[in-house]
């Protein structure tokens, strides 16, 4: 009987990124170790492979049509160093899943972005940062060493000292370097698993960088929600540190690093477009600002929500309905500040109203050459992918973050210009020679790579 | 690569002179626009499409030998055009209209405008959905007509291309579904082009133009059929409804 080109193959499923906008149908594949990984690698199609962690990049980047993406959830071991403050996992091992291990035992992971739910590969291979970077930088520059599979198949160990150039290349390398099967990575020993948090408002934008310039350095963890309804450009700071177990009391004294955090609703599956619009976006900013105290010092706030807050719905990215969304995460120098008032001035024109606006200034930036944070300011926004005069907008912001010196992130992007990536990242062409001497074959795509000319 | 805003960054016309599918291209947002392949018989009027492109400030414009009647030689025409890259929308906008006094007077002008409208759009078809379906994305629209709903005695042998085409397009958008893939089967009534010069206009009568908004707005919109203009769907689910002793008294 023939088979027909048209028909489903085994194992083939519609993939999108976290903003679910332009899904591709590709083949996934389990793999149980590090010979299946390679097996992967050598057999490849000539649509490629790709490692997709957890689905947490809002765009292309984890996910590549026709090819064969890996899905390394069984690539889970934890071992833990305690006297070392270190810990070897899998690659496929979520930093929510690490937390139960580490936060009970007195650690915490080096970085951890806005939500528990990626994988340590993925937080790697796209090089996140967290509240902590004007301080400890991104994930990438606390792994001492990592087990990566290349594109020939071999399996090789990479780290910062004798492999410089490929390890750098691999962290923030969004995945097209190899196959990540686990890393050893520094911790941050704790007493308590509860933040200290300082919260205060701004009461316009220039208030709000103003107070992060002046005293973001006093905290390990600082953060600002911006309003981006209000033309003010309001805002709330929220800034803390891990708190010492001899702060705590009451039940919380009993069991210091005691740790169960737990989602509070999940979005339905179908959720009519139109949900998220600019009248409950700008009730949603009025509340958000309303609720957060004028001021406020030494609060005791649970890990998950400090540092979470977007784990507590669960599928929230549901709640933006078919449309989907995009996400537009700028980083610019100090020098040119002015752009996240003009960012927001902007958006707020065609009334595309961010819920999930973060403002956060970047400390210095690491070696690997498609790292995107570099010191300055950073601002991310969420868009809902159908409002109009979107693509306009941002494309003439794009122009303002080249000129500028600033750049997009890879793991947020859906829509820059293969251009801009080359403008902004000015050390394109180091990385794709490594890469290409890491992979020759060209095995490792994804459809961010082809977008983007990779 | 379509980016998250609906923005191509490559396009496939097949019938690269079509007046419908030229303006479309015009119409597509061009910000990522870096490669338009127009296919079609080589002709002044192919030409004169992609100098019209380049001259409208898109880029990567070339022009391909492309004959819809040449049914043995589609597979090399499209996988040539996807080795060089993935294809994100694909235009099959070929067709010839014809008289239908002369086909009926000679059997083979019939024959051969089925060859064209039909048999060669059913040809392309499946080889460029096989090629969408590898790359796991991109959309095919397929220029369908009116005149496919319901047979017409003033041009049924027309009609009947547009209805064969019509349903095969259906049931490769069903076979696509889930895929990444996608089609867009478009309606258009009566358009002013080329192809409808010197004859008579009728209500509802449209631009290459408008027909190309309709189609750019339906890509975004993820719509699988759409009429141009809009409201002849409810005309044609009138007509549809009409008694054939009736319908075929109708002066149409």
């Amino acid at each position: 009987m023939t088979t027909s080109p048209l028909a489903r193959r085994s194992g083939e499923r519609l993939v999108s990124g976290w903003g679910r906008t332009t899904p591709s149908a590709a083949t996934i594949v389990t793999v149980d170790d590090a010979d299946a990984v390679t097996a992967a690698v050598r057999g490849a199609g000539r649509r490629g492979v790709l490692a997709r962690g957890l689905g947490r990049s809002y765009g292309d980047a984890a996910q590549s049509g026709g090819g064969s993406l890996l899905d390394l959830g069984r690539l889970a071991t934890i071992d833990l160093d305690t006297a070392g403050a270190t810990v070897t996992t899998g690659a496929g091992v979520s930093l929510d899943t690490l937390l139960r291990v580490l936060v009970p035992a007195g650690f915490f992971v080096p970085v951890t972005p806005g939500t528990r739910m990626v994988s340590v590969g993925g937080a790697i291979a796209a090089d996140v940062h967290g509240k902590n970077h004007h301080r400890d930088g991104t994930f990438g520059s606390h792994v001492l060493r990592m087990t990566v599979v290349d594109g020939r198949g071999e399996v090789v160990v990479l780290d910062p000292v004798t492999t410089p150039d490929r390890f750098w290349a691999t962290v923030g390398g969004m995945g097209l370097t190899g196959v990540i099967l686990d890393a050893t990575f520094d911790l941050i020993p704790i007493s308590s698993s509860l933040i200290s948090v300082d919260t205060e408002r701004g009461t316009d934008l220039d208030d709000v960088m103003d107070r992060m310039v002046a005293r973001d350095d006093e905290y390990r963890y600082t953060v600002a929600w911006v309003d981006t309804a209000h033309p003010s450009g309001r805002g709330v700071l929220t800034r803390g540190d891990h708190a010492p177990a001899d702060w705590l009391s009451g039940s919380a004294a009993r069991d210091p690093l005691g740790f169960a955090p737990k989602p509070l609703a999940t979005v339905p599956p179908l959720v009519p477009g139109g949900l998220v619009n600019p009248l409950t976006l700008r009730a949603f900013c009025e509340a958000w600002y309303r609720k957060a105290p004028r001021h406020r010092v030494g609060e005791l706030q649970p890990l998950g929500t400090f540092f979470h807050p977007l784990d507590f719905l669960r599928d929230w990215n549901r709640g933006y309905g078919p449309g989907g969304f995009v996400q537009y995460q700028i980083a610019v120098p100090d020098g040119a500040a002015d752009l996240v008032r003009l960012t927001l001035d902007r958006l707020r024109s065609i009334r595309a109203f961010s819920a999930v606006t973060v403002l956060k200034r970047f400390g210095a930036a690491n070696p690997a050459p498609l790292s995107f944070p570099q010191p300055g300011w950073t601002l991310a926004v969420d868009v809902p992918a159908g409002v109009d005069g979107l693509a306009q907008v941002l494309d003439s912001l794009d122009e303002r973050v080249v000129a500028a010196g600033g750049r997009l992130y890879l793991a947020k992007d859906s829509r820059m210009s293969p251009e801009m990536m080359a403008a902004t990242y000015p050390r394109l062409a180091e990385w794709q020679r490594v890469r290409d001497d890491m992979d020759p074959h060209g095995v490792f795509t994804s459809d961010l790579a082809r977008r983007l000319s990779l | 690569m379509m980016d998250a805003l609906g923005e191509p960054q490559s396009v496939l016309v097949l019938g690269g002179s079509s007046e419908i599918a030229l303006a479309t291209v015009l119409a597509l947002p061009r910000a990522r626009l870096r490669r338009v392949v127009l296919a079609g018989r080589p002709s002044p009027a192919l030409d004169e499409a992609a100098t019209q492109l380049t001259s409208a400030a898109i880029a990567g414009v070339s022009t391909v030998g492309f004959d819809a009647a040449d049914t043995a030689s589609h597979g090399d025409v499209i996988g040539r055009v996807f080795d060089e890259g993935d294809v994100d929308l694909v235009i099959m906008a070929f067709g010839v209209l014809g008289d239908q006094a002369e086909a009926e007077a000679d059997p083979d002008t019939a024959v051969a405008m089925a060859t064209v409208n039909y048999t060669g759009a059913v040809s392309a078809g499946l080889r460029v959905a096989a090629c969408l379906r590898a790359q796991g994305h991109g959309a095919l629209v397929v220029l369908s007509s009116v005149a496919g709903q319901r047979a017409r005695r003033s041009n049924f042998v027309y009609g009947s291309t547009k209805a064969g085409l019509d349903a095969f397009a259906q049931g490769l958008g069903d076979a696509l579904h889930g895929s990444g893939a996608r089609v867009l089967i478009v309606r258009p009534g009566f358009v002013r082009t080329r192809m409808t010069e010197g004859l008579e206009e009728v209500p509802l009568t449209i631009d290459p133009g408008d027909v190309a908004g309709i189609i750019v707005s339906a890509l975004r919109k993820g719509r699988e059929t759409v009429y141009a203009p809009g409201p002849l769907r409810y005309v044609m689910a009138g007509l549809k409804m009409v008694p054939r002793p009736v319908f075929r008294k109708l002066p149409i």
